[in-house]
């Protein structure tokens, strides 16, 4: 199968800023290790969800894949170009076919740009075509999306969160992209509008053959949307897995564990919980070996010296974890 | 049922704007029952978190209590002095906030707090008493005693949190009001805060309002729920019978729209629309603009709760 984003040995380190004396008496720079060396590939045509807590790296990944920020090594391949070292030029022009959805669709439009302003942004940029191809693309961006096309003259405090996020998606389909960068594109969206959104992704993505890396913290969420799903811990992909092999198999303790947790709406299929303690250890020293070592129930001694690698452990499931048999 | 601890009578909170009031909370009336935890459910803008700022008269101006009353215990908290009021918070009605950065002072030591909040309440109290009490709660809590002098950056977030409520339980209140305890916390965190707080609430015999705008959260966690849709509540009921049977069509929107991976369907059925402008609210049932079963008396006024074999809903498919 065709992979539009290869990922090799991805890292990024941000360098933490050192005080005077620290400067003085300490060698080297201090870093948070925000991704760690990790690789996958993204299918043509498939939602692939980064899943993890806060500090896991995954809104990093997001960053990376559409070019805003450089890795500190490894390559990322989009249809056979390595966005790591290409020219800012190069860049821009990738970004006709690389958008991104944030989370926050309120600090995602300019306050004082006009609906229809904001999502011809992308088209002026680029040059494509005259004024009123422009306004027609426009409105059809607009239908897409499921809003009218009088929303082209209002502002956006005039909408609503969920309004907005269309139009943040509308604006991000309108150069036709074949791929979307979506992070936590449902987070600060109505509880009773987030499928309305979830449904809009879906048909979008049917519609226009696109692809999605899809981001978030929500496994809820992510079981819906995506196809295949890699769960990050500390900066490391620690299982991936199609979404169905996921959840009934998960092989990962802290896979297993944030599954677990997870409060599901219906009283009559509750289940036995399995919380470790504590809580996601700093990236800047993360633990030795295994970076779950530090919560995980099912530790044995080798793990607090090797890192395990992720490895096959059934067709298309990976895990990174060597003591799994004992954890089934 | 005459064991209802905090009955909730006719309640009405606006909020003034220039555009309008805003009608946050409108005629609610609700009883919480001793020892239970009521989950309190709705969105942004349902008026969730302007009741339960209402119950210890919270609500940061311009918002207002317009009307109703609240009786803890017989005493009808709206119409205490300023004074009775503050040997009531805390002490019998205590309340947890979403954020726990914003809620602790990021100048004093967690040490410090618990000193000002016993210092506060009696002003006798020794410093020796308060921290031996303090850090008594704290183990309760699962916060190892060194970090009493920590300050409040040098916590995790789950670990403020906790702290947060240990703050909230030090003065041994009745009832706890929960608002959003666990939405700025990663899911594993979220997990262990709400063990805590079934644990306090067994330990502590404590009853607890949990507001929330996660539906798998009050059916975790909630005896009761009651949900709110645009400052109104339309339905109340057993957390059993709201998940098995939900009867408002809110609810049962809310109850299809969330996914749910346990269930493998491929499709939610979700509710169409946004929820209402409270300055200028659809005539009618304010949830009829996005109402599936809406029919012609849904747009004469909005419905009465009323009682359906012991639950209450508010919806004329059901008669009212």
């Amino acid at each position: 199968m065709y992979s539009v984003v290869i990922a090799e040995n991805l890292r990024k380190y941000f360098p933490v800023e050192k005080s005077f004396i620290e400067r003085i008496f300490s060698k080297g720079n201090i870093y948070v290790k925000a991704v760690d060396g990790i690789s996958f590939r993204v299918r043509k045509g498939e939602v692939f969800g980064l899943v993890g807590e806060s500090g896991s790296g995954k809104t990093t990944t997001g960053l990376m894949i559409t070019g805003l920020i450089k890795p500190t090594s490894g390559s990322i391949m989009f249809n056979g170009v390595n966005i790591a070292n290409l020219h800012p030029k190069d860049l821009q022009q990738l970004r006709k076919k690389i958008q991104m959805v944030f989370q926050d669709p309120t600090a995602s439009l300019n306050p004082r740009m006009k609906i229809g302003d904001a999502i011809e942004e992308p088209l002026k940029i680029h040059r494509i075509g005259s004024p009123k191809e422009r306004r027609e693309m426009i409105i059809e961006a607009l239908q897409k999306v499921g809003l009218n096309p009088s929303f082209i003259d209002r502002f956006p405090h005039e909408l609503s969160g969920g309004q907005r996020q269309r139009v943040v998606i509308a604006r991000a389909i309108i150069l036709r992209p074949e791929l979307i960068v979506a992070d936590e594109p449902v987070a600060m969206v109505d509880v009773s509008v987030r499928a309305q959104i979830l449904d809009l992704l879906l048909n979008l993505k049917n519609e226009y053959g696109l692809t999605y890396v899809f981001i978030t913290h929500d496994l809820s969420a992510a079981s819906y949307i995506c196809d295949r799903i890699a769960v990050m811990y500390l900066g490391k992909i620690v299982e991936l897995a199609s979404t169905d092999e996921l959840f009934s198999n998960p092989m990962h303790p802290y896979t297993k564990a944030l599954i677990s947790a997870v409060p599901v709406p219906d009283p009559r299929l509750q289940r036995e919980k399995f919380i470790p303690a504590g809580e996601i250890p700093s990236p800047i020293n993360p633990p030795e070996g295994c970076r779950f070592h530090t919560r995980c129930p099912y530790v044995v001694r080798s793990c607090k010296i090797n890192e395990p690698a992720l490895e096959e452990v059934s067709p298309g499931h990976f895990a990174a974890c060597p003591v799994l048999p004992f954890s089934r | 049922m005459n064991d209802s601890i905090l009955e909730i009578h006719e309640l009405s909170v606006r909020y003034q704007s220039p555009a309008g009031p805003v009608r946050a909370v409108d005629d609610v009336s609700l009883s919480v029952r001793k020892g239970e935890v009521l989950g309190l459910v709705g969105e942004s803008g349902s008026g969730k978190s302007t009741l339960g700022l209402a119950i210890l008269r919270l609500v940061p101006p311009p918002g207002r209590i317009v009307g109703g009353s609240i009786l803890y215990n017989g005493l009808d908290l709206l119409k205490l002095s300023d004074e009775m009021l503050q040997k009531i918070r805390g002490r019998e009605i205590s309340m947890v906030f979403q954020d726990p950065s914003s809620s602790l002072n990021p100048l004093m030591k967690i040490k410090d707090h618990f000193i000002e909040l016993f210092k506060s309440h009696d002003p006798s109290s020794l410093k020796k008493d308060i921290e031996e009490r303090s850090i008594e709660i704290l183990r309760r809590l699962g916060i190892p005693p060194e970090r009493f002098n920590d300050y409040p950056h040098q916590l995790s977030g789950g670990m403020k949190q906790r702290v947060y409520i240990g703050l909230a339980i030090a003065l041994n209140p009745k009832v706890l009001i929960a608002d959003e305890p666990t939405t700025a916390l990663d899911v594993l965190i979220e997990a262990q805060i709400l063990n805590l707080l079934n644990k306090l609430k067994r330990e502590l015999n404590l009853t607890v309002i949990l507001i929330t705008h996660n539906m798998g959260v009050v059916a975790e966690n909630a005896d009761r729920i009651a949900v709110m849709y645009a400052g109104k509540l339309v339905e109340v009921a057993s957390r059993e019978e709201i998940f098995a049977e939900p009867l408002h069509p809110y609810t049962n929107g809310l109850l299809r729209s969330a996914p749910n991976f346990l269930r493998k369907e491929r499709k939610l059925a979700y509710i169409p629309g946004e929820p209402p402008d409270l300055i200028n609210p659809p005539a009618g049932c304010l949830f009829n603009p996005r109402c599936s079963r809406r029919f012609d008396k849904c747009l004469s006024r909005h419905p009465p709760l009323i009682d359906v074999g012991g639950r209450l809903v508010a919806c004329y498919l059901y008669g009212g």
